[in-house]
């Protein structure tokens, strides 16, 4: 059962990668066959050396196949070659060229090819995460995705364009050399291969075995670097307890563990280096020793001989990279795996039949129930119709659901088929296309995203060539104006992870003022004002309101004099619509809003 | 980026890396000369075929065979013996360097002021510390020994052609020239183009770090299609750079080639005739003839190698040169000892008196003075509490009381004297420091406790649990005061990170005590727990504290009030609320959203 569910697993990877490979296919054929022609050119040279020396110099005659010898003696035979020996110079000249040819063409489709796959797996990578659905990207790790995305990609790119070709390339040079020296000495050929067997499953046995060491040296490594990354978070905490000797000593200890560790490690693949070359030494003693016999006893000319140390050459080397490429090739395997789940993750949900329909009709809510991932129950039977062009205020606690109900709104959680439905103009929202909904929708995010960009660009990011003046009296409705001007390099001021960090509540405004920048028909404020003082949460309010006066727009905060301006006002409580109605009805209706409104006031007149 | 304004060093920066190869220099001498062994054997080995064929095969007669068998495998086992001192030395040089220079960067950063942390993010200072310096060994250790290998391989071939035959060898060796020409046309080209794939990747990793990161705002925006229309340009751009750089890196070894089959052509050419003679010396001469150029290939390689950890060398040294702007004079450190070897038993107790006398400051990396001639009396006990809003600067005056920073004018005095007359090692072991996020190592909660008090009783421990309310954190887990915490402590959820970090502040039992409040919401039952702890370890302690909540706010004994990094207003909490000024208004929002919150609860 389980070598099945793995042989699978083995055929999908398998298939994703050759659905990655689309494109690449044919630079990749093209440089193995490229490869091929350069490993035949390889052969040649040898035999052009053996002419020489046996024929040209040596006066034997040659059994060379009947196209060459038509060749050589339409040239004027071997003896004139012996005189003239620039001719045989000019054929490996000649050879070179080719050769040299077909290695250019062999690394120019390489490239192509790697590059192609890369930046397909990059661009279809890219691609699919961003269109992920919301749901995976809270459920799933950003540190863990993006190392999936750099260096699993890095393995399979190593995996395709190194590892394999070069596979391919000992392939061809084991046989290509090995039927030369087969046509050439049947026995020597024999002596020469015998070794090789036990050099390639000595490399095989070896690197199977060192695996659990290089796994040791990466986990220490880890645990090194969790270390270091450690002590530069908790900094302040080593510094106000006087602990950096302790750190040090503790960073000493394991680093100086994990470099025995490498230590240790570096004598035993000396250890294989110097064994294998000691292998392949005595092999290549062998061939020389025997090939004298041969060459006495005179069943081999001493062309063939040369000839035959050259073929060796060429087949010893390449033979022990060999081990070490076949136990290598598990580690592609494991990196397309990593991909698979991303790429196997299923994309958002676009029904058939939606449509780009207009956003500026009643939004409605009708028996909307929602649980997330079938966890407790976060919406129980939320119903409520608002008005086109008027303000909805939400007030409820942490886990009220009203972030929820937004995130629904916006299609960024789906609802299941019997969770009721919501709809814009009376249109249900599975009916009305993603992207033009979320566009018609502005919404603040509690925890706005900064681009490492400039201000102006992180203002601009959501409509493309825009005015600086746009942006800049987007930025003066979000009250955001007076404090980029402060800055020395005002809105080039680049932002982000590289750049300067804002205050929580300069990153609102500016998240507002990127929202502002589209004129959407319906705008949502998710507590987007808690970091800003109430006389600019006033001054932004009146901007807005008088910028976009027929935009429907929902509010949700615990103050009561934000509230206040809207039009309707729903109270949230574990999931429940408890009280609806205006803030005058509101205020004096006996339930939660009247509560707080007391609070509320009451502080001030007791502030007072 | 940072490539981009990068010098050209000389030497590649390795000089500036040579204080730290003390300890490994010996083993760098024995490396250099095994690899020179190894390259002779090397040089050695194809003149037995050469020997094998003029004198076996041409003599027809194997007298000599045994000892030609045995000098043979003289020869391959010395060439193995010195291979594996050379690589296995190789590898532990590469090792011990890494080592050196991590514990060197990772000492150093120990003794760094608080501007560098706070200019720096984790993740630039951790890859200075992990990634640079795991480039620097490997090109110390292996370029070196390939160099050596490889460069007097050459030199040893040429040798022994000129000494079989110096006429052919001059033929042979007019190539170079011409090679030295074509390596010079390519070498720089070959750079440039390495150095713009680079830094297209970097891009690509970054935007793929954007895209991932920021998805969900993405998402709501609507914007994945501009998003990934610009991933996608950079990928061309990437493919395209690449391919440049793979068509020049072809030509080039493709001209190399060419040339070595030349040098072979000319061999055939003008040594031919001496394959009539002495076959074997004919052959032998081929293969070093063919066998120059590898060397010359391998230098354009390690020459762009050396050119981008040359960038890894400069990051590494830069980290190294930066001075840290809290230093202790010599004669504190005489008298009270340094970091890493404090003389305690000098240490006078401290009483826990702050005094702010005509302070100015201005952070390091800024303009503005956040601080003008301030001047505060925070005597001992006294609960201080600062207030405003998400990074508007409220941590300024507890990195000057700490000495994260120093004043740039006027002095901090501790107990009636400047803090300067003292160490920063005595300070910050009379300072308890609570975080907002709580800060645990891995390790068991005991060793996290101990750092509070190395010698702590099992007493004292339980003392400091009780203190807090923790047992019930601790009864919690199956090993007690064993469990493992993980990473960062995150085996343990935020409020009883929050309640071990209060025990292990207890612990030290400091006379001051810098509490810098959590914004984050845990559940209300730890909220009340984390608030009945924090009022008892405050007690009998000069306490600052960056208040978030208003029971601390009220209770405290002076308020300042910071906005935009600087202190817009001072005084007790009646006397604030009656200036109805930016602390009324802070104070009415955070009491609206607490009664708020507690209602809809």
């Amino acid at each position: 059962m389980k070598t099945k569910e793995m042989k699978e697993k083995a055929r999908q990877e398998r298939v994703l990668l050759w659905r990655f490979l689309a494109g690449a296919k044919r630079y990749f054929a093209a440089s193995l066959l490229a490869a091929g022609i350069t490993a035949l050119a390889d052969m040649v040279n040898p035999q052009i050396i053996r002419a020489a020396v046996d024929c040209a110099i040596g006066g034997k005659e040659g059994d060379f196949p009947r196209f060459v010898m038509d060749f050589v003696n339409r040239l004027g035979g071997f003896a004139y070659l012996g005189e003239h020996l620039w001719m045989m110079a000019l054929a490996i000249v000649a050879v070179a060229l080719v050769q040299v040819a077909a290695q250019y063409i062999f690394r120019v489709n390489n490239a192509k090819g790697t590059e192609t796959l890369v930046k397909t797996m990059r661009d279809r990578l890219f691609c699919h995460i961003e269109g992920l659905p919301y749901a995976w990207h809270m459920k799933n790790r950003t540190g863990d995705i993006i190392q999936r995305c750099t260096s699993d990609i890095d393995t399979i790119k190593s995996f395709v364009s190194e590892q394999m070709t070069s596979i391919f390339r000992i392939v061809i040079l084991l046989v290509l050399s090995v039927s030369f020296m087969l046509s050439m000495h049947l026995r020597l050929t024999l002596v020469a291969l015998a070794p090789i067997p036990l050099v390639i499953g000595y490399s095989l046995w070896f690197h199977g075995r060192v695996q659990a060491g290089f796994a040791e040296c990466d986990e220490n490594e880890g645990k090194l670097s969790a270390m270091a990354q450690e002590n530069l978070t908790g900094v302040r905490v080593v510094r106000a307890f006087g602990r950096e000797r302790a750190e040090i000593d503790r960073f000493r200890n394991q680093n100086d563990h994990y470099t025995s560790l490498w230590e240790r490690m570096a004598k035993v693949l000396s250890r294989f280096w110097v064994t294998s070359d000691v292998l392949s030494g005595i092999q290549i003693m062998l061939v020389v020793i025997f090939g004298a016999v041969f060459c006495v006893g005179g069943s081999l000319s001493e062309g063939e001989y040369i000839a035959f140390i050259a073929y060796n050459a060429m087949l010893v080397w390449p033979v022990r990279q060999l081990g070490r490429m076949i136990s290598e090739l598990s580690k592609a395997g494991v990196s397309l795996d990593r991909i698979a789940y991303i790429m196997n993750s299923p994309l958002e949900q676009e029904d058939s039949e939606a449509e780009e329909a207009p956003l500026d009709g009643d939004i409605r809510f009708e028996n909307v129930s929602f649980s997330y991932d079938g966890g407790a129950p976060m919406l129980k039977n939320i119903s409520f119709t608002m008005k086109a062009g008027t303000t909805l205020g939400i007030l409820g606690g942490t886990g009220s659901g009203k972030s929820t109900m937004m995130l629904l709104l916006d299609k960024l959680y789906d609802l299941g088929p019997e969770d009721g439905r919501i709809t814009i103009g009376g249109r249900d929202i599975r009916k009305i296309k993603t992207e033009h909904l979320r566009r018609g929708i502005g919404m603040v995010l509690q925890e706005p995203f900064l681009f490492s960009r400039t201000i102006a660009e992180n203002i601009g990011i959501a409509s493309p060539d825009m005015e600086m003046e746009a942006i800049r009296s987007a930025a003066r409705a979000a009250a955001l104006d007076d404090t980029v001007t402060s800055f020395a390099q005002g809105y080039d001021t680049v932002v982000g992870e590289r750049g300067v960090t804002l205050s929580g509540g300069q990153k609102q405004r500016l998240a507002i003022a990127r929202m502002l920048t589209r004129e959407t028909p319906i705008m949502i404020f998710d507590d987007s004002l808690s970091a800003v003082d109430t006389q600019t949460d006033a001054k932004i309010r009146a901007a807005i309101s008088q910028r976009f006066g027929k935009a429907s727009v929902i509010l949700i905060s615990h103050r009561i004099t934000t509230l206040s301006a809207a039009d309707r006002i729903l109270v949230l409580d574990r999931g429940r619509i408890v009280e609806e109605g205006t803030h005058e009805e509101l205020k004096s209706g006996g339930g939660i809003y009247q509560k707080i409104y007391e609070t509320q006031t009451g502080i001030r007149e007791e502030a007072m | 980026m940072e490539e981009k304004n990068q010098k050209h060093l000389p030497w590649f920066g390795i000089g500036k890396i040579l204080p730290y190869l003390g300890k490994v220099r010996k083993k760098i001498l024995i490396m250099v000369f095994f690899g020179l062994v190894g390259s002779a054997m090397d040089i050695i080995l194809p003149l037995f075929q050469r020997y094998a064929l003029d004198y076996f095969v041409r003599g027809g007669v194997f007298d000599t065979l045994l000892m030609f068998t045995a000098a043979y495998l003289a020869v391959i086992g010395v060439a193995a013996c010195s291979n594996y001192i050379s690589c296995a030395l190789a590898t532990i040089i590469e090792m011990g360097v890494n080592r050196e220079l991590r514990q060197k960067g990772f000492e150093h950063l120990q003794t760094l002021s608080f501007s560098y942390f706070n200019r720096n993010s984790v993740g630039y200072i951790h890859a200075r510390l992990m990634s640079d310096t795991g480039r620097i060994g490997g090109l110390v250790s292996w370029t070196l020994v390939d160099g050596i290998w490889r460069i007097s391989y050459l030199i040893g071939s040429i040798g022994v052609m000129l000494w079989m035959n110096w006429r052919l060898a001059g033929m042979v060796l007019l190539i170079l020239p011409l090679l030295a020409v074509l390596f010079s046309v390519f070498q720089r080209r070959l750079i440039r183009v390495n150095r713009e794939v680079r830094e297209v990747n970097s891009r690509i990793t970054s935007n793929f770090n954007e895209g991932i990161t920021g998805a969900k705002t993405i998402k709501s925006l609507a914007i994945e299609e501009e998003i990934a229309d610009r991933f996608t340009g950079e990928t061309k751009t990437m493919r395209q750079k690449s391919v440049q750089a793979s068509r020049l890196r072809g030509l080039f070894a493709g001209t190399m080639n060419f040339a070595s089959s030349v040098a072979l052509a000319i061999v055939l050419w003008k040594g031919g005739y001496i394959a009539a003679e002495q076959v074997g010396t004919f052959s032998v001469f081929m293969s070093y003839a063919e066998g120059m150029m590898e060397p010359l290939r391998w230098l354009v390689d390690i020459i762009s190698d050396l050119i981008t950890t040359q960038v890894n060398i400069e990051r590494f040294t830069n980290l190294m040169a930066v001075k840290s702007d809290v230093v202790d004079t010599p004669s504190v450190v005489e008298k009270y000892g340094d970091t890493l070897n404090p003389k305690k038993e000098n240490w006078e107790p401290i009483r826990g008196d702050i005094e702010f006398r005509d302070v100015t400051f201005h952070y390091p990396d800024g303009e503005e003075n956040v601080l003008e001639h301030f001047s505060l009396k925070i005597p001992f006990g006294t609960h201080l509490a600062i207030v405003g809003e998400t990074g508007a600067g409220k941590s300024t005056l507890v990195n000057l009381v700490c000495r994260f920073f120093e004043p740039t004018e006027g002095q901090i005095l501790i107990d009636g004297r400047d803090a300067r007359e003292r160490s920063q090692l005595w300070l910050h072991s009379a300072i308890g420091y609570v975080l907002q996020t709580p800060h645990l190592f891995s390790g068991t909660i005991r060793e996290n406790l101990l750092m509070g008090k190395e010698d702590a009783t099992e007493e004292e421990i339980r003392e400091a649990i009780r203190a807090v309310s923790a047992e019930g954190v601790i009864e919690h887990l199956d090993k007690g005061l064993d469990t493992d915490v993980g990473e960062g402590g995150d085996l343990l959820s935020t409020g009883e990170k929050q309640l071990i970090s209060f025990a292990r502040a207890v612990l030290a039992d400091p006379r001051i005590l810098i509490l810098d409040e959590a914004t984050a919401s845990v559940d209300t039952m730890t909220e009340a727990k984390i608030q009945e702890a924090m009022e008892r370890i405050t007690v009998g302690r000069t306490c600052l504290m960056i208040a978030h909540r208003l029971s601390t706010v009220r209770n405290a004994d002076l308020i300042l009030v910071v906005q935009d990094g600087k202190i817009v207003e001072q005084g007790t909490h009646r006397e604030l609320l009656g200036k109805k000024g930016y602390y009324y208004d802070l104070y009415t929002r955070q009491y609206e959203d607490e009664a708020t919150a507690k209602i809809l609860a």
